[in-house]
């Protein structure tokens, strides 16, 4: 398996926590280097060897199927060793505070942790306390950068550009970080943002983050070229978010009816797990033509690979792969 | 008196009446002049004060309404249907001169789902007479929890929401309704009282409470719901409407909140600018309402709110109860009055005693609350629904059981002297209702 080589000088961050400041030469750079491994992905098997010696740790502290297989592939892929450890089998629950644990990994000199966590903000807290890079796999309703990179390459490679785009990003906005997340690179690279969701799943106050806001889905998806659909956590409607599943999908969920709004070439996207029949139609989402769905997670691999290798080969300077003769290391300090 | 409940004979359609020397009174235009309206089927042709009998056509059944009042059909948007009487609601509705009446969602069942909605227009259009329109509930079953498919309710025809003689009284619910009602543009009808502060009360807390004996419900109840209510109103952008506000302060609230640009409106019923809680004198269950009759300067500050535009409707808050409940003991007895025939007259009584000129207090019965709710009523237009009612504003009569069509006699004005009458109702045309005839 060959690569093209890499200037790693040039992304100038630490960890990846989110889109928001991230400059369009940034992600750019990412979407380019992810590109490339989406076809390496494509045309061969087997390992490189880029993060040969590194250590990756998922460390997801919310239950996850797809974004941590993602990342775990990515990784392997790149010759890292990745470990996985995940609520149940950490020590949370055993009553460890999310700074000692972030410190007890820290001690065991990880080259990059991926953290996904149920509160916003959870994973730059942890970010502060550790040595190694940290990338975001998700913090409450708050980012998922990697989504948005993933999201983004899949518009780039079917549309060949996101500037001047229109985007309707349809559903639960307010729960979500994948929302966020797309605001922010859809915006900076020069895309229309439109919300579209009924007054109670938007956040207040959210045409400030440089949307347009619709409470209508017909309204909202007129002459869009890409209609994202969120998931919709039916147990929000315990909380008097909407009143029915019925009703939800009635006025909000997306079937061929309220897409002939969209442009016929309308791109269609998830971040998944679909709930069929809730936010969207079964038949659209499985249109071969307009459904970018299944797209979308092949894109996954090939963005956290470029997110992991960046990242890692930032900390080269500092953090030099080990030579194998060398004594180990004690860490007691605290640390950066 | 003649019904006609009947569906409209064959040539119905095209078959031209003319009502002539009128005093035609129509609030929405400002129209106050002697002329005539010209129907054709259901529709008005022409109404206007150019209309005499030299203009009709020759075929035209010809009505002389012999200089009484001819103004739109009184829109009533608070009534409520005990079981499923809709037959007898009609009855005691064109009586009274209400030509469309908006339902509120305490039916049997519960207007929570799009099923019961059809339900209503159904059993609505098989009994004739009056058009009613139905209120959705704002959460399922009337439980104040669960949000109903107000969406989609409303697609079926409901006009508005509300949890009907109960208040929503979680503020997260009451916030998440409004917001999601105004995803849709849909309005909030709230029941002005704060439960677990009404408590047990059963009549307005104060010296005639205590002097009876019975437990107070504080006006502070109210006050409560309005003032959270306003500022929910104002977070969620939600458009909300006070029912039936029988406080002075109630009135403050909401003057200020409309001072301060807020889009809030409000209406009351006759008890409550008619009445005060005197008129429980000696344990009058039929006088026991809610919210309760308060006192003699809340009952003065109605008047002033319906005079200054801070209420923008008068609604009777029609509510049949039987024998049964009413005659109990006054904790124990059913709250609420009938009113769909005591309205006109009540309401007259304000022309009567110089507050208000005809003319205004007729929009408060008809053009304003039709725009409230977007009902296509209130007005005495060429096109319109030929809806609208004869009526003599000075005909003085006693209000009694046998003077009352409804099948429930329990109205809080029993015995009293009032002037006004209705004297003929047409609907779509059809004269539904003339007491002379």
């Amino acid at each position: 398996m060959s690569k093209t080589p890499f200037d790693s000088s040039v992304f100038p961050l630490r960890h990846l926590l989110g889109i928001e400041g991230l400059s369009p030469l940034d992600i750019t750079l990412l979407l380019d280097r992810a590109n490339e491994y989406v076809e390496l992905n494509r045309s061969v098997g087997g390992k490189l060897d880029t993060l040969s010696g590194r250590t990756v740790i998922n460390l997801f502290f919310e239950s996850s199927t797809r974004t941590r297989t993602s990342f775990e592939l990515a990784g392997k892929r790149l010759g890292a060793d990745v470990i996985n450890m995940s609520v149940s089998t950490s020590s949370i629950k055993k009553g460890e505070t999310l700074i000692d644990t972030a410190m007890t990994l820290n001690a065991m000199h990880p080259d990059v942790l991926v953290v996904r966590h149920g509160s916003s903000g959870a994973v730059k807290l942890l970010s502060e306390k550790v040595n190694c890079a940290v990338i975001n796999a998700g913090d409450g309703s708050h980012e998922h950068p990697t989504q948005a990179l993933l999201d983004a390459l899949t518009i780039r490679r079917r549309k060949g550009r996101i500037d001047g785009l229109q985007v309707a990003i349809c559903g639960d906005i307010l729960h979500s970080r994948v929302a966020r997340s797309n605001i922010h690179l859809l915006n900076v690279m020069g895309a229309r943002v439109r919300l579209i969701a009924p007054k109670t799943l938007l956040p207040a106050q959210a045409e400030r983050l440089g949307t347009e806001v619709f409470y209508d889905m017909k309204a909202g998806l007129k002459d869009c070229d890409i209609v994202m659909m969120l998931r919709l956590q039916t147990e929000r409607m315990q909380s008097n978010f909407f009143p029915t599943v019925r009703e939800y999908y009635h006025f909000f969920g997306l079937d061929y009816t309220k897409l002939e709004a969209a442009k016929p070439d309308a791109l269609i996207m998830h971040p998944g797990p679909m709930n069929r029949g809730v936010e969207i139609a079964s038949d659209v989402a499985d249109d071969i033509g307009r459904s970018a769905i299944r797209e979308q997670v092949e894109m996954g691999v090939g963005v956290r690979m470029a997110c992991l290798e960046v990242l890692s080969l930032n900390l080269a300077a500092e953090r030099p792969v080990a030579d194998p003769n060398d004594s180990p290391v004690i860490d007691q300090g605290e640390p950066a | 008196m003649i019904y006609n409940p009947t569906p409209p004979e064959k040539t119905h359609a095209e078959h031209l009446v003319a009502y002539v020397n009128a005093r035609l009174l129509d609030p929405a235009t400002g129209l106050d002049a002697l002329g005539g309206v010209l129907t054709q089927g259901e529709r008005i042709v022409e109404a206007g004060a150019g209309l005499f009998t030299k203009d009709i056509p020759e075929d035209a059944s010809i009505i002389d309404c012999r200089g009484q009042c001819l103004s739109p059909g009184l829109v009533d948007i608070r009534i409520q249907i005990s079981g499923k009487d809709f037959a007898n609601v009609g009855a005691s509705a064109v009586a009274g001169g209400v030509t469309t009446a908006v339902c509120l969602p305490n039916t049997t069942p519960v207007i929570d789902d799009r099923s019961v909605v059809e339900f209503v227009a159904r059993a609505a259009r098989k009994a004739g007479l009056v058009k009613i329109y139905p209120y959705g509930a704002i959460t399922k079953g009337l439980a104040g929890e669960e949000l109903a498919e107000m969406g989609m309710l409303a697609e079926s025809g409901a006009v508005a929401f509300t949890d009907g003689t109960r208040a929503v009284s979680n503020a997260r619910t009451m916030a998440q309704a409004l917001l999601y009602a105004s995803t849709f543009g849909l309005m909030l009808v709230q029941h002005p009282e704060e439960p677990t502060l009404a408590h047990e009360g059963v009549m307005n807390s104060g010296e005639t409470a205590t002097r009876l004996g019975l437990s107070g419900l504080p006006k502070e109840a109210e006050l409560i719901i309005i003032e959270r209510d306003l500022r929910l109103a104002q977070m969620t952008g939600g458009r909300l409407h006070i029912a039936h506000v029988s406080t002075a302060e109630s009135l403050d609230l909401i003057r200020a909140a409309k001072d301060r640009g807020l889009t809030v409106t409000c209406d009351t019923a006759p008890p409550y600018f008619a009445l005060n809680e005197t008129a429980v004198g000696d344990y009058r269950t039929f006088a026991k309402l809610s919210p309760p009759l308060r006192s003699e300067a809340d009952r003065e500050a109605i008047v002033e709110g319906l005079k200054d535009g801070t209420i923008d409707a008068i609604a009777s808050d029609h509510t049949p109860k039987s024998e049964d409940t009413k005659r109990l003991p006054f904790a124990d007895a059913a709250y609420g009055g009938v009113g769909m025939e005591t309205l006109l007259p009540i309401t007259l009584e304000l022309v009567h005693n110089g507050h208000m000129g005809l003319l205004e207090a007729l929009g408060l019965l008809t053009q304003h609350p039709a725009e409230l709710l977007g009902l296509p009523a209130g007005r005495l237009k060429a096109g319109a629904a030929a809806d609208f009612i004869v009526f003599d504003p000075n005909r003085g009569w006693k209000v009694s059981d046998t003077e009352l069509n409804s099948k429930a006699k329990n109205t809080p004005f029993d015995g009293r002297p009032v002037q006004g009458r209705v004297l003929k109702t047409v609907i779509d045309g059809r004269l539904v209702f003339d007491l002379e005839g």
